[in-house]
This record gives C-alpha cells, structure tokens and sequence, in this order.
C-alpha cells in the first residue's frame, strides 16, 4: 500500500524532473529572454518564466527589473502560478513600491473571492508586504477576513494582525485590531485561538508595560482548553503563553499545572519542553509539603530523560535547558546519571553538555562510576572534550572529597601520558585541588614540575607558576624555575605575567635572603618595562608594600585563601531565575538573557519567577531565592568570578581574602629600585629572625606555650591572651587557662580555644568555639591522633545547633585514657581534627600532663621507700622552681588538688622536705621530693621515675600549680 | 520566531531562500555559508549566532537546511519544524537530495508558504496538506470539498479526512525496538535501554475510535487490584507486565485521558504513522553478549579474540548479525580465523567486520584475529573505541506485548470482529557497545 503510494507520488511528479534546468541558466540578456517570455500569451510559457524567475531570485540574481511584467501575470486563475507571483511580489515590493501598487486590486479581489484558501493566500500575503500604501488598503480586507465565517481564513488573519503590527503597530491600534484579536482567544477553532495567542504574545513583546494579553483565570480556562485540541505548534505557542502567566494563588498554580502535565507525553519534544517551563515557573509557588509538589517533581525526571532519545540537535537543546533546571532543582535528575552517559558516536556538542551535567549530578554515591567514565573519555580523540574531561575528573575532586585521592592518581596517570594537552589540563586542574584540600597533595608537585617545559598554554603556565609561588618553600629551584620564566617575560600572556609577578614576590617574602634580585627584576619588568597597565600597577603596589610594612605585605600576598567553591560555573541565581522563564528558546541554549541577543524592544523585559504566595493557611515568607535548597546556605562561600578588584590583586588571581585589606601606607613613600632594599627590607628579615617587635611578639612568645604550631603564624594579638590567664581553683585542681589552639584565618573561620580539666576525676577538654564565618556551620565532629598517654574522646562533640555567624559555644568534651598509644614530642603534645560542615580543620595543642594524676594516687610511706631506692639514679631529674611565694603547707595543699599527694615531710636545716607520689592515668608513678626553704622563693624539686621522660612535664606541672 | 529557512547544496549554494521577517537581511544567507559551512572547523553546535543573527541548522544527506532568526525563539520548536519540515518534502517527493530538491523547489515554495506563516509553523500533516498542495491546482474543487480542506486543515482533528472508505477494514501494529547496551571489558552492564516505537498502519474506513492496550505495569497492577485477589494480581503482574519509564504518544492520542486513566484512545491517521515511543530500563532482554580479549604483544602486534553468546529461546532466530572489532589506524595486516560467517577486514573503517547471516537462541560463537601494527614514533595511544553489534531479533526485547487494539466505528456497519490485524515484534542493536 504504501509502495502503491509512492509510486503514484513519483508518477505525479515525474512530469517536473526537469525543474532542476532553471538553475542552470547564466547567460547573456537573460532578462530580455524573459521578459519576452512572462508577456508571452500561452499560460505554460508564462508559468516556465516565472519560475525561471524565482529561481533566479533564490540563487541571489537581481531580477527586480521583471516586476511589471511579473506582476502582470497575477491576474490567473491557477493558482500555483499566483504564489509564484506572489512570492516575487514579497520579495521585490519593498524595492518597487510604486509599482507595487499595481497589485493591490487583485488582492483586494482575492479577499473576496469564494475560495477560502484564495482569500487566505491574498490576506496573507499582502501582510508580507512592507509598503504603505498596500497597507493602507490592507485594512478593510484584514478586518473582514478576522470575522470570516471559515477558521482557515480568520487563523491566517490572526497571524496578518501581528504582520501589520510589526510595519504600523499605530495603524494596528487605531483600526482595533487587537480587540477582534483579543475575541479571537474565544474561537470556537482551535488553530484560531492558537495563531491569536501566537500573535498576542508578539504584540505584547513590543508593549511590555501593557495589559494586552490580560490574562485573568477565564482567559486562561479557554486556553488550557483549546491546548487539548490544537496542532503540536499551536500548543506550544499556548504554552509558551502560559508561561508568561502569574497564578494568583498555589491553587490556582496546582490546577494549571495539573491540566498542563499530560503534555510531558507529546512526541513533540518543544511541547514537552514549554510544559517543563510552565511547571518549572509554576511550581515555585507550590507549598512543599503539599503531596503534589513531590508527585510533579517524579514527573519531571521520565519526560526529560525521553528528551535524550531525540535527534541530535534536540538533545542538545534539552541538555543545555537540563543543564539549568539541574543548577535550579538538583533534585528532579539525581538519581539518573547513567543516561548522561556519553555514548561514542555522540556528536561532540552533545558529549560536551552531557559531561557539563554528569559533573553537576556527581555525589557521593556516583561518583566511583563518573570517574571511572571520565576515565575512559580521557583517552577519546577529540581535543576538546579530551580536555573537558580531564577538567571534570578535578572538578569531582573538588566536588565530592571522598573521591580527591582517586582523582589526583588518576590525574597522575593521564599526567604520564605525556599528551600535552591532557598534561597541561591536568596541572591547571591540579591547582585548585591544591586550594581546595591544603597540605595533602603537595608530593606530586615533583611530577608536575617534571611537565614544565611542554606547557605551552597561559593557562597551564599561570596555574604552574602559582604552584611553584605558593609551595616555594618546599621547591627546592623554586627559584631557578621561576626564573626560567622570566626570560621570555614580555613574550608571556598577560595571566602568566601576573601570575609570574606575585609567584616571584611570594617567594620572595618566603626565601628573602636567596631572592632579592629576582624580585627586583620582575618589578621593575612588570613596572619599568611594560605597558599593560594591570601588571604595572600591580607591580607598583607590590612595590610599595615591600618597602614600606613588609610584615604587612607578607600578611597580605601569603594571606590565607578563603575556600574554593565546589561549583565553579553556576549560573548567577538571578539570571539562572530569569532562563528557567525561558525554557525551551535560544535564551536557555545560549545561557544568556534574551536582551544580550536580541536587538530593540523586543525580549528587554526581565522575566522572573513567581514568589510563593500562599492562599490558606500555610502562607511562608516568599523564597524565591531559596526554593532550590541547597544554594543559599553555599552562597557566601562562593568566590565571585569577577572579583573586586583589592581581591584580586591581593589574593594573586585566584580569590579574594578574607583579611582585611593593606594596613594604610605610611607617609613619606618613596619609589625607587634602592628603597626597597632600605628599611623596609630590613625590618621583614629582622622579622624573620625574630628581631622585629611586631613580628616578635607573636613568633617570640607561642613557642613558650604551643610548640607544635610553630607553622601558625600566629598574629601579635595573641600575646594578650596569655595575660587572660582563666582563675584558677585554688584548692582543685589546676586548669590552664582557655587559649587560642585554631585561629579563625586557619580554618575557615572557624576559631577555636580551650584548655583541659580534670573534673570529679574525668579529663575534660573544655573548648570554646566561634564562628567568625558568614556561613552557619554545623555538623561538627572531632578525633584525636594517636598520643602518648592514649587520650580519646569519650564521646562525640556535642554541638547540637548549627552555629550561627558571630556565635559562641562552649563545649566540653570528656576524654577518656584508652584511645591508641604513640609517643610524640612533646610528650603532653595532642593533634586534633575538628570537622564541620566546611572542612576538616587540623590543630595540635599540650595538656598538662597533671590532667592524667589520678585520685588514687597516694602510695604507701613503705612503698615509698622502697621504690624510691629502687629506682636508678640516672633516672634522677632536679629543676627549680623560681619565684614561689608559698610555704610548704600551702604548697602541699594546692598540689594535692591536682592529685600530687604529699606522703611524708621532713624538716632538716629550715628546709622542708615533702615526699610526694603521683600516679599517671597509665600507671605510671612519679615519685618527688620537694625542697622548700623558708625565705627562699625558689624551690627546688627531685623527680624519680621509671620512665624519666615524663620528668619534664610532670616539672611544669609544679611550676603551673604552684604558681596559680 | 522563525526569521527565514535556507536550503544549502553541499557546497554552500542556496537552493531554496524563504525569508519570512524583516529583520533578515540577504547577507544572512552569506554569512552562514561562511561561517559554518565552509567553516574550516568541524560544527560544534548545531545552533550558531553570527553577529546576533542566530542560525539552526541540520542536514540531511549532503544538503543543509538552516532556520534564522533575530529573536528568542523556541529552539526546541525550530529544530522540531526542520524534521517535520524533511518529513514532508521526503512524502512528497522521497529523498532529500539536490536534485530532488531543485526539481521539486516550486513545490518546497508553495510547502514554505502554506506550514510557515510569519515565522509560525501552522499546519504539516502530510495527510492533509496533500489535499490541497498537489502542485495540479485546485480549479476542479467545489464549495464542498473547500471548505472540508480548511475545516480539516484546522480542525481538532487534522490528521484524518472524513469519508475514508476500505472494503477490507485492516490494521497492521509493528513493535519495533532498539536495544541499546554499553558494557564493561568486565561484562558489567554500564547502561542499558530500550527505545521503542508502535508503528501503526491503518486501513479503516470512517472515522474509528480505537483503543490499545499493552502489559504496562501500571494497568495491569490496577486490574490486579480490582480483580480476584491481590496474589493472583501479582502472578499475572510478575513477568508478564513492564515498567516503562516513559512514554511520549503521536499527536492523535488523548494525553489528558492517559494522564488520568492511562489508557491510550485516538482517532489514528490513515495509512502509515507512529503512534508512540516509549523507553524502558528495567529487566531487559540483552539478545546478544560480546566477550571480548585483547592483548598486546609487543609494539607490533595485537591478538584479538571475540565471543558472542546469544540469550533468548533456542527456537528463535536473529538475523543480520554483524560485529564490528575496531583496530588501530596503523593496522598493517590482519588475519582472521571465524567458526561462523564472514569476517573481513576493512581498512578504510578500520574494523574488521563479522556477519553472521542467522544464529539461533543460546548459541556461542567466536572470532580471533591476529592485528599487525606499523610500528610509529606516535606517542599517543590507540582509543580502543569499543565493539558495536548489530542484529535483528524476533521479539521485543523490552518484553512488550501488545494486549489488545479495539476499533469503534458506531456510524458505520462494521465492528471490531471484523477488522483483520496484525502483530509483529521485532527487535533491533540501536547503540550495542562493549567496552574492550
């Protein structure tokens, strides 16, 4: 049968397998040949011409001299030869508006003709021509063909009013022709309402300000009707109508949308899509508690995976639109990663979006089969998606922290390849890996420095450079590297020299001693000899800074980086608002608003989504904002792209910072090549050394009390704390006073100070931690490492409300002795992990070891004796104790609230002897003698015991009590 | 909307330019042979903007076809039309090639002119545009016959005229489905779908209601339900239904009636259409497994050896089995040894080919090949791109079935006992990968 068919088509159109001939003349007087040939009297002849004619015209020829005889030939009865001419009379009108004219009466004749499809041809027709005086006389057909009596006709008027429109919106006005438009979304056709929604929508683009749509809930009813009945085309013009509407209340929403849902099965996928958008746009408003809200979300996901089943160039328009509703409501795709698979014969403008979205849903819980994938895409052929690829195995890293460790070996891997472009990718991606987790991956800088010299691109250069900048100090030819660089320094892109600027300066402030020469050839390279005035005012201010309060710029230029964000392209939330309301157009593939695209009036207007307004009771504050979940509370921490300008220059390309800006210049600044090897130089090696006052204070003094933070660079504020010294009990147990183990700018801000206490004989860590973060934090959680006296939490930390911005918490935090053992130097020496909801944070602190003096730690006067001989000489450990007003009672009372108990006392010469033992957590005893000598403020103490290290601490521990 | 529609010879010669809005000037046309077909570049997108024009394009063949516009337009609804608009130059005058399209270019003119208006698609069923586009005139038609074309151009039912008349009422239903597998070297399925489609040929006179019905999961469960007892529900539900994760229907289907009831109701088109599509995750049939080995010996050498097995019952048959093996471009010589078919190697794709004309269910067989390699100074390493298959198979891999089509014609004398139907599954390798 259908053979049958296809016979009697080619039979039908055998006749015309010599049409092809048309295109195929060039030659001299072809027009003259013509001419002779419209004005001939045999219809045939007349017709071959006029499609010699049009096509002519449609391989690009003038053939605007014909038109009189063309037009001549309008007056015909068959009609295919009228939509010849007709076809030629739009293109040549505006060119030939005088003779234009001549047509006019046979279009005014047609649009009374008896053939419905006659008088449609001429309305139509006649709106595609743009001159005025066919427009004129176009108003008295138009106006009759909108009331005609056959739906054929009034769909095509329909369409001719936003045609006139778009030639004399004022005419269009001043006839009312939007009024008959208006009536027309009443038709009882269809294809009418559809072409007077499709024309009404137009019209109203170039109004923005007017009601002309006026959408109100009836107007709405009869198109949620009429999209029942209408062509495909026709349900997507009233959706895309639809769309524009704002429902007045959540009810009103959740029957919009339940009548538009039953679209998501259309075998179009544009009518799929422009339900998407309505439900997208329409659903904000829905409460989401309501059961429908979640029943609309499991709708959503089927219909959008189908889209992926479509021709190419579909899928790429339905993956750039999942691309955003994925950014808007992560939660309709996440369990469909698998679809996003790239399949081999994928054309690359589809592989490429689908690897942009399978990064966008990697979680937890995928993410061994995304890499495992990703993986395999890196060794494709074609470059660019090679590339994305690599990008993306770092983006995962970043994105999801189990997975780092995973990705940066793999990273290796493809590093070893040797590919050049697969190499330069991965360093510019290992970078970030870098910010993101410091401290962890640092061995593999060796493999990325092996790679220098195949960097080719800025790119790559500019992230190399800032790794060599920032880990100088563990590079050993850090400088010999950066150096190399600076040969061809004015060959380099604009971000490598910038780059290459603050990595020479970093080094600088780190090794100043080995680099002075260097950083004075990049300066004045960067000031002197360029022309770029970025490079050279950053250059000057570096400059400045060096030689003016190198402290300050040392604080400034090896500031801490605030965190890197996990999405590194989200679309801004008020744009990515405004293109879920173009869902489905060239706007949400382009990922720009329309006015960045579209010239003149049209699509200036914003559109945004609805706020939620609440008809019965459960009316919330509007949240637009933060219907997607998850965005708001990530929001501070995401690093703008274009950063201010002190960030970005502050914070060497990558971010701003979080301290504060330069402290202000100080008077008498002077510019020049010597000055910075004046006083300014002086003072930042003098505060190395430790010379400097400013710098003294904080690096003199934290030794004393944290040793093991030495790295810290602790701040000259921290001295004061040491003055805050927390009371003391005085006849309990000693409890140090609370400091400062993690500064704020160590983690993120997150501070955190304590001490330790032993309490009714239960160890206590007793922190206090802040928020100096503009983000809550939550989910905190603590571990210890390994120590020498087996501390370990008894208990998880309890911190049960997220911690605001500004605020404070005590904690306490009992520990118990059992956790595994280690030795660490120093013995009371505790590593510490604090986790939240941001990072893990590492700090280390010393306990006094009397934490560990248990209560049952008086020996027997015997026993005493007997150990104390027993236990070798060498062994022996004497200190003094300076300063120490008490007399022996006092002293003995005060220590036997930390569990030092006093077994026996001896007076020989005025001096007091007192015998104490102590017993450690571990069993361990130490056995002292303590010499006091009335009028002498400094005592002096023996300590015997088995394991002699412990001697040392067991010291301070007298030293604390005995002196608070 | 849509600013005009170019036709593009392989060249980048316009054989047919319709501009539709003013804002498309005749540059327009230049600037997207320049840009993008004659672009030095391989396309990486299939919608361009050149100087704020935006352009879509796809092609057929050697021949473009390009949509421009100046405004944010539905793209989803532009590429949409560019298929329907193919569609219907394919019906009416088959290929699209350049010949066909230069002898047929008054009659693409007149096509142009009647399913765009503005830059608004109208109406592009071939059903009834062929009643009044025919390229004959259409002196001949009475008041009658006219005002039937309009009434069906723009009625609620567009797709089918009235008074269609057939002696013999018959409907064929052809199941048709593409499998679609990406598996590990390991034999770990990474992803696996069915794409189906029911394609319906009808030859019914009147204008018949018809009702179809098929063990979707969702129906059969709620019969269940309803029915004796929930246990005998589940027996019937166990294998004999599907889940299918999604369907999308042919315009003549009542969406809303689905939505509510999940029944699928219409008033088909006549003769040949694609009443809906439908996607499937679960409980696949996979008809065929690939195991391949490849191993490496030396630089110069690789040793290939490919298993298939085929599942599904011993008494079935599939046909036109070709597996492809892909083999490194330096590839200097191959040597195949096959228990089954032909294997060729085909330097020019570089793959060997193995067909295998038929092969009954639960079957296995083998390839091995020896691969010579040129050796090279390339450093990079050889893709592996992974071994495709294709087939044919008897049966819907899915596990579909067709339950029931029910015709309703009330004003004409014949019921649904006389309408002769038919039936057919068949299944085919859509993108049938394993990893090697």
């Amino acid at each position: 049968m259908e053979w049958a068919n296809q016979l009697c088509e080619n039979r039908q159109f055998g006749s015309k397998m010599t049409d092809s001939k048309y295109f195929t003349t060039t030659k001299k007087g072809e027009i003259f040949e013509l001419k002779a040939e419209l004005n001939s009297d045999k219809k045939e002849k007349k017709k071959e011409a006029v499609k010699k004619v049009i096509a002519s015209m449609t391989v690009g020829k003038d053939v605007s001299a014909l038109f009189p005889d063309v037009v001549n030939c309008m007056q015909t009865d068959n009609l295919e030869l009228k939509k010849l001419v007709y076809l030629y009379l739009m293109n040549y009108a505006k060119s030939q508006p005088d003779m234009a004219i001549m047509a006019v009466n046979t279009f005014v004749k047609d649009c009374e003709d008896a053939n419905p499809l006659i008088r449609a041809l001429a309305v139509r027709t006649m709106g595609c021509i743009r001159v005025d005086k066919i427009t004129e006389y176009l108003c008295e057909p138009l106006r009759k063909c909108l009331k005609d009596e056959d739906p054929y006709v009034r769909k095509t008027a329909a369409v001719c009013v936003a045609k006139l429109h778009d030639i004399n919106a004022q005419l269009v006005e001043d006839q009312g022709f939007l009024d008959t438009l208006k009536d027309l979304i009443s038709d009882s056709n269809p294809m009418v309402v559809a072409n007077a929604v499709a024309a009404l929508s137009e019209i109203a683009e170039s109004h923005p300000n007017s009601n002309l749509l006026d959408l109100n809930p009836q107007s709405i009813n009869k198109l949620l009707t009429a999209l029942n009945e209408c062509t495909e085309w026709g349900q997507i013009f009233i959706l895309d109508c639809l769309a524009n509407y704002t429902p007045r209340d959540d009810r009103e929403s959740q029957s919009i949308c339940e009548r538009v849902t039953p679209r998501l099965s259309h075998a179009n996928s544009a009518v799929v899509l422009s339900a998407v958008k309505v439900l997208m746009k329409f659903m904000e408003m829905l409460p989401k508690d309501l059961d429908y809200y979640s029943t609309l979300l499991k709708k959503l996901a089927p219909p959008l995976v189908t889209l992926l089943s479509a021709e190419p160039e579909l899928q790429y328009v339905a993956l750039r639109n999942i691309n955003l509703i994925v950014q808007k409501r992560p939660e309709i795709l996440k369990h469909e990663m698998k679809v996003f698979f790239v399949k081999y014969n994928d054309p690359i403008y589809v592989k490429l979006e689908k690897l942009d979205i399978m990064i966008r849903l990697a979680s937890q819980a995928n993410i061994a089969q995304v890499l495992a994938e990703l993986k395999e895409y890196a060794t494709e052929v074609d470059v660019d998606f090679v590339r994305k690829a690599v990008r993306a195995i770092g983006r995962c890293a970043i994105k999801v922290e189990q997975s780092a460790e995973r990705c940066v070996s793999t990273l290796l891997d493809l590093i070893q390849t040797k590919v050049n472009y697969v190499v330069q990718e991965a360093i510019v991606v290992i970078k970030d890996i870098f910010r993101k987790y410091p401290n962890k991956y640092e061995s593999v800088i060796a493999t990325l420095c092996e790679n220098l010299d195949s960097l080719d691109e800025p790119e790559a250069r500019a992230a190399m450079i800032w790794i060599v900048g920032e880990y100088a100090e563990r590079i050993d030819n850090a400088d010999e590297l950066l150096e190399s660089f600076l040969e061809g320094f004015h060959d380099e892109s604009t971000q490598v020299q910038l780059q290459l600027l603050t990595a020479i300066v970093k080094l600088f402030l780190k090794k100043p001693t080995e680099t002075q020469e260097l950083v004075q050839q990049v300066l004045s390279l960067a000031t002197q000899d360029s022309d770029n005035p970025d490079l050279r005012d950053r250059g000057y201010i570096y400059w400045r800074l060096l030689s003016t309060d190198p402290v300050a710029a040392k604080e400034v230029v090896l500031a801490e980086k605030p965190l890197i964000s996990e999405e590194t392209d989200l679309i801004e939330p008020t744009l990515l608002e405004e293109l879920i309301c173009h869902i489905g157009t060239l706007a949400s593939v382009y990922h720009k608003p329309p006015s960045a695209f579209v010239e003149g009036s049209r699509g200036v207007m914003h559109k945004r989504l609805p706020a939620r307004t609440g008809s019965g009771e459960s009316t919330e504050s509007p949240d637009v904002g933060a219907a997607g979940g998850s965005a708001p509370e990530a929001a501070p921490s995401i690093i703008p792209s274009q950063g201010d300008l002190l960030g970005d220059l502050l914070n060497l390309d990558m971010a701003p910072p979080t301290t504060s800006g330069p402290p202000p210049p100080s008077t008498g600044m002077q510019m020049g090549g010597m000055d910075l090897l004046g006083g300014g130089l002086d003072s930042l090696l003098g505060g190395d050394i430790g010379g400097s006052p400013a710098m003294g204070a904080g690096f003199g003094a934290a030794p004393a009390v944290m040793p093991a933070s030495l790295n810290a660079p602790v701040g000259g504020g921290l001295g004061d704390l040491f003055d805050l010294g927390g009371v003391g009990m005085p006849m309990g147990a000693y409890i140090p006073p609370k400091i400062v183990w993690l500064p704020a700018m160590k983690a993120k801000g997150l501070e955190i100070s304590g001490t330790f206490a032993r309490r009714a004989g239960v160890i206590q860590m007793e922190l206090i931690l802040t928020n100096k973060a503009m983000s809550v934090m939550t989910d905190f959680a603590i571990q210890f490492n390994r120590n020498s006296f087996g501390l370990a939490p008894a208990g998880p930390l309890q911190v049960l409300t997220p911690l605001g911005p500004n605020q404070t918490i005590e904690v306490s935090l009992p520990l118990s002795t059992v956790g595994p053992v280690m030795k660490m130097d120093p013995l009371n020496n505790l590593q510490v992990a604090v986790k939240n909801n941001i990072d893990v944070f590492y700090f280390s602190c010393q306990y006094p070891i009397s934490m560990l003096f248990v209560e049952d730690g008086k020996m027997e006067r015997q026993v005493f004796l007997a150990t104390w001989k027993d236990i070798p000489n060498d062994n022996e450990s004497q200190f003094q104790i300076k300063d120490c007003h008490l007399n022996s009672d006092a002293a003995s009372s005060k220590l036997q609230g930390s569990n030092i108990f006093t077994i026996a006392k001896r007076t020989v010469e005025g001096q007091d002897m007192l015998y104490m033992s102590i017993k450690l957590s571990n069993g361990i005893w130490v056995l002292a003698e303590l010499r006091v000598q009335a009028g002498n403020p400094n005592y002096t103490i023996s300590l015997k015991c088995r394991a002699p290290e412990v001697s040392q601490c067991v010291f301070q521990c007298y030293e604390a009590v005995l002196k608070n | 909307m849509i600013g005009g529609l170019f036709i593009y010879n392989h060249k980048g010669e316009v054989l047919i330019s319709r501009v539709y809005r003013d804002d498309i000037g005749r540059n327009a046309v230049d600037a997207f042979r320049v840009n993008v077909i004659h672009a030095r570049q391989q396309v990486r997108s299939p919608v361009t903007n050149i100087a704020r024009t935006s352009f879509f394009h796809v092609k057929r063949s050697n021949i473009w076809l390009a949509v421009v516009t100046k405004q944010n337009v539905n793209a989803a609804m532009v590429f949409e039309f560019l298929y329907k608009m193919c569609d219907v130059m394919a019906s009416y005058f088959g290929k699209i090639s350049e010949e066909n399209i230069k002898n047929n270019f008054v009659l693409i003119y007149e096509l142009l002119d009647e399913i765009l208006d503005f830059g608004y698609p109208q109406n592009s069923e071939t059903g009834s545009l062929k009643t009044f586009i025919t390229q004959q005139g259409i002196k001949g038609q009475t008041k009658e016959e006219q005002s039937q074309i309009t009434s069906q151009v723009t009625g609620q039912i567009g797709w089918r005229r009235e008074g269609i008349k057939y002696r013999r009422n018959e409907l064929f239903l052809d199941v048709l489905e593409s499998v679609n597998l990406l598996m590990s070297p390991q034999g770990q399925v990474l992803s696996a779908h069915v794409s189906g489609r029911v394609v319906m040929k009808s030859y019914l006179s009147g204008m018949p209601e018809c009702k179809f019905g098929m063990n979707d999961k969702i129906i059969i469960d709620k019969a269940g339900k309803g029915g004796v007892t929930n246990e005998a529900g589940k027996s019937t539900s166990g294998k004999q239904s599907i889940a299918i994760d999604d369907c999308t229907f042919n315009q003549c289907v009542r969406l809303s009636k689905f939505d509510s009831e999940r029944s699928i109701s219409f008033i088909p088109p006549d003769g040949e259409y694609e009443l809906m599509r439908y996607r499937t995750t679960k409980d696949i049939i996979l008809p065929f497994r690939v195991i391949p080995l490849v191993r490496e010996v030396g630089r110069t050498k690789l040793e290939v050896k490919v298993v298939i097995k085929s599942n599904f019952k011993p008494s079935l048959l599939a046909q036109k089995i070709e597996v492809r093996i892909p083999t490194p471009l330096n590839t200097s010589g191959v040597q195949v040894i096959c228990m089954k078919g032909k294997a060729k190697y085909k330097a020019s794709e570089n793959a060997i080919v193995w067909k295998i004309k038929r092969m009954a269910g639960m079957k296995e067989s083998q390839i091995s090949a020896e691969i010579e390699l040129l050796p090279t100074n390339d450093k990079k390493k050889w893709a592996r791109p992974p071994i495709s298959m294709n087939f044919e198979v008897p049966f819907a891999p899915s596990g579909l079935k067709v339950r029931y089509l029910k015709v309703f014609e009330s004003k004409l004398n014949y019921s649904d006992h006389d309408v002769i139907k038919w039936v057919r599954y068949i299944g085919r390798s859509g993108i049938y990968e394993t990893r090697c």
